[in-house]
């Protein structure tokens, strides 16, 4: 419950900045002198049905892929989302992304970090074979740090497993 | 004589299994009880009246030290004969050996300001003789726990022939907040849950921290970049900074050299994690593995020529040694399920580990060749020991299972007896015990 509440929150945020984002309708990337020239709002598609958008990344394409136990290997539903998220970043050249690795919580908590890591490197591999600029993507890995679902079986740990492509505009530096 | 019984006890204890009184032997991993050795420990004297309360403190520490270690049990003061109220009054033994008491420890305090001046006597009842010369400590008001702790520690290192562990300082993580958004700080101890003090706020995700061999620092694992990296904590200052690794996309795991002037630290590139060595001020490192698997949780010999690390180059989770300058490792644990967090004992004779099989997590030890593999715990989630100073008891974490799932800490035996959490006002992870202070 605690966590739907956070998504929609987050979700909502996202929304907010990217109507107040002049580079969010494609009018180019200096917000200072594009902001005049803003497109007709009742054409530009906002949220969710925006392809563009932030939140059509992270709800419809998915940002996030899961993985079985102690693999960091990707399963086909996985490589259909990144595919999908690989056509979204090549639009959206702007965006770069850190991809962050997770485990559940069955594992020691050193072991996780590296395997979290596997996983987010077997993600940013996959993107990159897919055309994604290596220099716009970087790892990290939380182990057991940050689960989503707090139970503790299966159908929790299935979703704790997870490499989460976290979009932004920021510097990666 | 009774320094003998006793060696002889302690001996027995740590062999395994002991004469169960007219039972057959059986060995219980999680629960165990022995049949302790007695003793009685008469309230100090207070020297002068504003003596009086930390007097009682201190004796009640003294003996809440020794009864901790479940080797010792504290006779009542209900069963004395003699009163003993003062330190330099002749024992009179045969009244402490009609309630059975095989050591008899007497105190006496001073108190003047905020100095404080403990002494201290040990007495082997039965042979009807001070065991070794009267001791005294002194210190602060405020520094009690520490002068009871070396009085406990003086007299368990007599009667036991080993070193002690009571005044020493457990680094660890304290832990608040729910399972989806817990919030992490490294925090400071006594050994028994005391005088806890923060070293970081939880603005940042911290894990896994380590001593330094003499205390004085602390290394560990930061998310305050977003990315783990290493940093070093001064103790005394509580001022850290971020170490100088080699060339990585994360750095974790760091570990002390012996001597505190090198980390040993997993270096995490291209999806591969190795294991490193590195200058702690200039970060200059060397690669010390280099498999295309994932390397972590170094611990380095007491005599700093090897280490003892774990990996996943057979497919799971397995302890290894190689030399502490990297090169052909060789596996040492060959049972069933996964090994992890690897500790070399502070005697050099045993690894403790935590083991996962079958759905539950056990803390191990193991001889350094990986034979006689002891498990000394079961439960949902226990993870990563650390060894007392002497080398005699493992600390370390429990977590609970589900949502409401908490971490504490907890100390075993390395016998598998007295199992029993460590009293803490939040959760607590990720302990590493510090060596016994001067």
């Amino acid at each position: 419950m605690t966590f739907l509440t956070k998504a929609a929150l987050i979700g909502l945020i996202a929304v907010t900045a990217g109507c107040t984002r002049p580079d969010r309708f494609g009018a180019g990337t200096n917000g200072a002198e594009t902001a005049v020239v803003a497109p007709p709002v009742a054409v530009a598609p906002t949220g969710a049905n925006d392809p563009n958008s932030p939140l059509f990344f992270n709800q419809t394409i998915g940002d996030r892929v899961l993985f079985a136990v102690d693999t960091a290997t990707l399963t086909q539903q996985g490589k259909a989302i990144l595919d999908g998220q690989a056509g979204w970043l090549q639009k959206n050249a702007d965006y770069l992304a850190i991809i962050e690795g997770h485990a559940d919580e069955q594992g020691t908590r050193e072991y996780n970090i590296g395997l979290g890591f596997r996983r987010a490197t077997a993600v940013r591999e996959y993107l990159v074979s897919k055309g994604v600029p290596a220099s716009r993507m970087r790892v990290t890995s939380y182990g057991k740090e940050r689960p989503t679902q707090v139970c503790s079986n299966e159908s929790c740990y299935a979703q704790n497993r997870r490499a989460v492509t976290v979009i932004s505009i920021a510097s990666l530096s | 004589m009774l320094k003998r019984i006793l060696i002889a006890m302690v001996a027995l204890v740590l062999a395994g299994p002991v004469l169960a009184q007219g039972g057959p032997l059986r060995l219980t991993i999680t629960d165990g009880v022995i049949e302790p050795l007695p003793f009685a420990v008469p309230g100090f004297q207070a020297e002068n009246a504003e003596a009086t309360q930390v007097a009682a403190d201190l004796t009640r520490l003294v003996a809440a030290d020794l009864s901790g270690t479940g080797l010792f049990r504290e006779i009542p003061a209900s069963a004395f004969i003699s009163t003993h109220s003062s330190f330099a009054q002749t024992v009179a033994y045969p009244d402490w050996r009609a309630i059975n008491a095989q050591a008899l420890i007497t105190g006496a305090v001073t108190v003047s300001g905020n100095q404080l001046v403990v002494k201290f006597r040990l007495y082997d009842v039965f042979s009807g003789a001070e065991m070794g010369e009267g001791l005294q400590f002194a210190g602060t008001v405020d520094g009690w726990r520490r002068m009871a702790h070396k009085v406990a520690d003086a007299a368990y290192s007599r009667i036991t022939g080993e070193g002690g562990y009571f005044d020493s300082r457990v680094v660890f993580v304290s832990e608040t907040g729910p399972k989806d958004d817990r919030q992490k700080r490294l925090a400071i101890m006594d050994y028994d849950g005391a005088n806890v003090q923060f070293l970081t706020d939880s603005s940042a995700l911290v894990l896994a921290p380590r001593f330094s061999p003499n205390g004085d620092r602390v290394l560990y694992t930061s998310f305050g970049s977003g990315f783990p990296r290493i940093n070093v904590l001064d103790v005394a200052t509580v001022g850290t900074r971020q170490l100088q690794t080699a060339e990585g996309e994360m750095a974790f795991s760091p570990r002390f050299s012996k001597d505190g002037s090198q980390v040993i630290y997993s270096l995490a590139n291209g999806g591969n994690t190795d294991i490193y060595r590195g200058d702690i001020n200039s970060g200059a490192s060397t690669r010390l593995t280099s498999a295309p698997s994932i390397e972590t949780a170094p611990s380095l010999s007491p005599d700093g020529t090897q280490i003892v690390f774990e990996s996943d180059r057979s497919g799971t989770q397995q302890l290894y040694i190689m030399s502490a300058n990297g090169g052909e490792a060789r596996r040492i644990s060959f049972g069933d399920g996964r090994y992890g967090t690897p500790v070399w004992s502070p005697r050099g004779d045993l690894i403790a580990f935590t083991k996962q099989n079958a759905g539950r997590f056990h803390i191990g030890v193991m001889r350094t060749d990986g034979s006689e593999e002891r498990l000394l715990t079961a439960s949902f989630l226990d993870e990563g020991p650390t060894w007392s100073p002497n080398g005699r008891v493992i600390m370390f974490m429990r977590e609970t299972q589900g949502e409401g799932g908490t971490s504490s800490l907890y100390s075993v035996d390395i016998s598998g007896r007295n199992l029993k959490p460590v009293s803490l006002p939040n959760g607590a992870s990720d302990p590493s015990w510090g060596p016994l202070q001067p």
